[in-house]
């Protein structure tokens, strides 16, 4: 069975003053239908790069895909026309980003934004879009609908105009959701809300999501698999219980061990040493091998190549070779 | 150092600041040195009146029979040296009003921008009239009183430029470490609030040449020194006859002028962070 | 009984906000009724959501507010008189930390420069040893001294993280003010500068407000808990019996919702509905009722008050509910 998303080494670059900083580099993951999967790393990691070039949004931004193919029920979205990618998304592919007052346009009511969308993906009629517009609104739990339509953006807390945006993402009923740290604005019980609204949501209609989130606790919470980003690169990729249960890589390691507090307060919290590297000056080999207690000569003269462990559990880091 | 390098490599990149940047720096360089090289009295009557410009008079005479290029570099003196003097004054005049109105807020800053208003609302140029009016024309009335009339907008942009720093968190960490609060304004504020009042201030500098000319073409200026709008103002009785006279002054300002806000626009762009490298 | 280090007695802070013309003109209600002590070399760790009143307490600590009432004692002393009298002393008493390493260092001020203003105000040391006292601090924070001419945007957020401590450690407080000092900064980062307080109160032997929004992380690290919910503290205790159990439904929401590995994802967590509701119109009787899972009709009528239970203070009418059964 072939995955409802499969990204094939995608490289990104964005052209600057001081010359191109890789962003993403052969990122390779795919997307079954009615999954979860969580791509988690730590600002600046390339993964807020990465979904936006899947809808080849990054484009605007200044990026440039340099390699990759991005098949989406078999068909490679780097080769659409922008017309045939215009019917990609919001319609068969939805998002939804950390600050909706970016994607949200200030100046119009809210239901004005939801049903221009479903007239021109589905082709309702004013009335008819109006109507499911106050239907999606309720769906995903506004209360009084029918007033808050007509409110603007900044008349609704954060917690709504994620709502909003879910509603709007969603409006089309599309086979796949991409969510770019949806939750991350959010005080924690609203983000509890939302979270389970998205859950809800793709149960109910079968969709898949790619959940992008720096927050560990939300992975284990949320997805089935993971995909572990560092400096842009995958480090690691396989089912949550795995990859939690049994992480390989040195970088997932520390970063389970930094995120799982006990109660106990003998002694201080598990760090991670050092910094994440320069954009301008990333290691030639495992780019996370100056921060790596276990690093040794090999880790620096290339990248390391992703090994199975397991069934679906890759890992980019050279000790997995030895286990058997 | 290290930062004027940086600003210096955005700065650069604006063609045309930079191309007028050379033009400002040669003609400051005229004012300054030109008389002592170009020595002829430009209030002497040194050939016939209203000649065009010849071998001799390169720029020809005026009515009265004085030299129009000796007049343009004495006038670029004055001219710049008005200009300069004045946007120094309404900035420091704007820079004061403006930070203690936006540090302190509420009374202080109530009655200070009631002030503001209060002169933005007067026509600058009138105003200005009145003020040379009341006081004797000199260079150094001329300019306060061009001084006078500019510094409100300073004011009001360093005003918006502290209300934006003095919550920021910098701030309220020298507040908690005790710094007094002109310490806080002039050393940790101010640097902030500077680069746009910069821009501003520069082209403060085109409006006051502007202001100078027209009231010394309207003869409110000091008759004892020759500047540009004075230039103009004497040849524009014989505007048909000969146009250069009032010409040859004209497209000295509006070089100036242009060159400046070109200059302007380039420090804004090379300051202001928002106008970020793509 | 010696007095504590600081005690906040009653304290209220309320902004006006909005213009007459508007029509928005209200009072933003920030800090009702807060009282606390912090014992020296303690932590107190204040935890709530966004808009609770957190950072507005900070200000009222380190005498950047000014609280409409109530009374902060600094080691039995009058805070206001103190600063009154003499304000050097007050600010070399209590420091702050802020959550924005962005914006808590001037941009055009260097390292050194910013460290050395602390320095020089309370004339910690001659100015001709500054620079050697600077490096020290920097050392302290973990930082080399290659850092002294730099700039903040040269250094990363953790590294600004640190040169705001070490500039606060510069005028040897007894009290920081850490006002969610590792929100703003990367997971691996964040264990980090945490280390780096907690070895830092053992060195010397500071006191710390530490207000975060995460539960979990503060019941690690802090000796004594505060939970805030709309402006009011609704539970504060040793954070021993906070860890055995919460007793006030706020805190247990604000627990069951910060996401944790290796939780049952199976286990119903109970879940708040709504938003938190504005300040500048807290719900009457207990200000969660709105929100409340065990809400019953006394709730909205009655404000509970704080009082004693299984050796901390909750501020709910059924409080005892949530006491394990015997
Ligand atoms: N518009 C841009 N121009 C230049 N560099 C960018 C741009 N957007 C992102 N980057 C760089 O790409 C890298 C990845 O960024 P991003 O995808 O936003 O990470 P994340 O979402 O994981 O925090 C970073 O090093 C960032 O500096
Ligand atoms: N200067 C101010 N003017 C008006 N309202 C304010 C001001 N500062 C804070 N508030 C309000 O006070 C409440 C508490 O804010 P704050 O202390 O910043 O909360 P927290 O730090 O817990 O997020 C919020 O509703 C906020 O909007
Ligand atoms: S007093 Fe009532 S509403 Fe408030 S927390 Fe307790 S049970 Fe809930
Ligand atoms: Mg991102
Ligand atoms: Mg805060």
């Amino acid at each position: 069975m072939s995955a409802l998303l499969q990204v094939e080494g995608l490289s990104v670059q964005f052209a600057t003053d001081r010359g191109p900083v890789r962003a993403v580099e052969d990122l390779s993951f795919s997307v079954a239908a009615g999954e979860t999967v969580a791509m988690v790393g730590e600002s600046g990691s390339g993964k807020s790069t990465a979904a936006l070039s899947l809808l080849r949004l990054i484009e605007p931004a200044g990026g440039q895909v340099s390699a990759g193919r991005i098949l989406f029920d078999d068909v490679d979205l780097l080769g659409l026309s922008s017309r045939q990618l215009r019917g990609v998304r919001g319609s068969r592919i939805g998002m939804i980003f950390q600050d909706p007052m970016m994607a949200l346009n200030p100046i119009f009511t809210i239901g004005w934004q939801i049903s221009e969308s479903l007239r021109e993906h589905l082709g309702l009629s004013r009335r008819a879009a109006r109507d499911r517009t106050i239907e999606l609104l309720q769906r995903v739990g506004i209360p009084a609908p029918e007033q808050r339509i007509d409110q603007y953006p900044h008349n609704l807390s954060g917690g709504m105009r994620q709502r909003v945006m879910i509603a709007m993402a969603l409006a089309c009923r599309p086979s796949l959701l991409i969510a770019d740290e949806p939750t991350t604005a959010l005080d924690v019980t609203v983000q509890a809300q939302v979270l389970a609204l998205i859950n809800t949501l793709k149960d109910e209609f079968g969709m898949a999501v790619l959940l992008i989130t720096h927050d560990l606790g939300v992975v284990w919470e949320t997805a089935q698999r993971v995909v572990v980003m560092y400096a842009g690169r995958k480090v690691e990729e396989g089912s949550v219980s795995d990859v939690f249960e049994r992480p390989e890589h040195p970088y997932t390691r520390g970063l389970l061990k930094t995120a799982r507090l006990t109660d106990d307060r003998a002694g201080p919290l598990v760090e991670i040493p050092g910094t994440v590297p320069n954009a301008f000056e990333m290691p030639h080999g495992c780019r996370f091998a100056p921060r790596c207690a276990q690093a040794f000569a090999r880790c620096e003269d290339g990248v390391p190549p992703d090994i199975k462990v397991a069934v679906g559990h890759d890992v980019a880091c050279l000790l997995a070779e030895r286990a058997p | 150092m290290k930062s004027f390098l940086h600003f210096w490599r955005r700065f650069r990149r604006n063609r045309a600041a930079l191309v007028a940047l050379f033009v400002l720096l040669a003609i400051t360089l005229i004012a300054i040195v030109g008389p002592y090289v170009y020595t002829v009295d430009p209030f002497e009557m040194m050939g016939r009146a209203s000649t065009p410009p010849s071998k001799r008079f390169w720029l020809g005479t005026d009515v009265s029979g004085r030299d129009v290029l000796a007049g343009l570099i004495h006038g670029a003196r004055v001219s710049l040296l008005i200009g300069v003097a004045a946007s120094l004054c309404a900035t420091l005049v704007g820079l004061i009003v403006g930070a203690v109105a936006g540090y302190y807020g509420r009374a202080v800053d109530n009655i200070l921008m009631r002030c503001t208003d209060f002169f933005l609302t007067i026509p600058s140029f009138v105003f200005a009239v009145v003020l040379i009016a009341i006081f004797r024309p000199s260079v150094t009335n001329v300019t306060i009183a061009i001084g006078i009339v500019s510094w409100p907008p300073v004011a009001r942009l360093v005003r918006a430029e502290f209300i934006a720093q003095r919550e920021r968190e910098y701030v309220l960490a020298a507040r908690a470490l005790g710094m007094s609060d002109i310490e806080i304004m002039i050393r940790q504020i101010l640097p902030n609030a500077l680069p746009p009042v910069i821009v501003v201030s520069s082209l403060l500098v085109a409006t006051a040449i502007l202001t100078e000319s027209g009231l010394s073409f309207l003869g409110l200026s000091d008759p004892n020194v020759i500047s540009w709008g004075y230039m103009i103002g004497v040849g524009r009785t014989v505007l048909r006859l000969a146009w250069w006279m009032p010409a040859i002054p004209g497209i000295a300002i509006l070089v100036t002028v242009l060159c400046i806000n070109l200059v302007g626009e380039g420090l804004n762009d090379a300051l202001n962070p928002r106008v970020q490298r793509r | 009984m010696n007095a504590p280090l600081l005690r906040a007695q009653n304290l209220v802070k309320e902004f006006h906000t909005g213009g007459r013309w508007s029509g928005s003109a209200g009072v933003v209600h920030a800090l009702s009724d807060v009282s606390f002590d912090i014992e020296p070399g303690e932590t107190l760790a204040v935890v709530g959501e966004s808009g609770c009143g957190k950072s507005t307490l900070a200000r009222c600590v380190t005498a950047l507010n000014l609280q409409t009432s109530g009374t902060l004692l600094i080691d039995g002393q009058n805070a206001q008189d103190l600063l009154r009298r003499e304000p050097l002393r007050f600010r070399r008493m209590i420091q702050i930390v802020f959550q924005d390493p962005y914006a808590s260092l001037n941009p055009r001020r260097t390292i050194q420069q910013s460290i050395g203003d602390a320095l020089r105000l309370h004339r910690m040391c001659k100015s001709k040893e500054q620079r050697d006292a600077v490096t020290a601090l920097l050392e302290r924070v973990g930082l080399s001294s290659d850092y002294l001419g730099r700039y903040p945007h040269e250094l990363s957020g953790g590294q600004r993280q640190r040169v705001a401590i070490a500039r606060a450690l510069a005028v040897q407080p007894r009290l920081m003010v850490c006002d969610e000092p590792v929100s703003a900064l990367d997971v691996s980062i964040q264990a980090q500068i945490i280390n780096l307080l907690k070895e830092i109160q053992k060195a010397l032997g500071v006191a710390y407000l530490f207000i975060s929004h995460n539960l979990a992380l503060v019941r690690h690290i802090s000796d004594r808990i505060a939970v805030m919910y709309l402006g009011q503290i609704v539970e504060i205790g040793p954070a021993d019996a906070m860890r055995r159990n919460l007793l006030h439904p706020y805190s247990r929401a604000l627990f069951a919702a910060t996401p944790e590995i290796g939780r049952d994802k199976t286990a119903a967590t109970p879940m708040l509905r709504g938003d938190v509701p504005s300040p500048i119109n807290p719900p009457s009787g207990c200000r969660f009722h709105t929100r409340c899972p065990i809400a019953r009709p006394r709730c909205a009528q009655e404000a509970p008050l704080l009082r004693e239970l299984d050796g901390r203070q909750v501020r709910c009418h059924f409080a005892e509910e949530m006491l394990p059964a015997a």
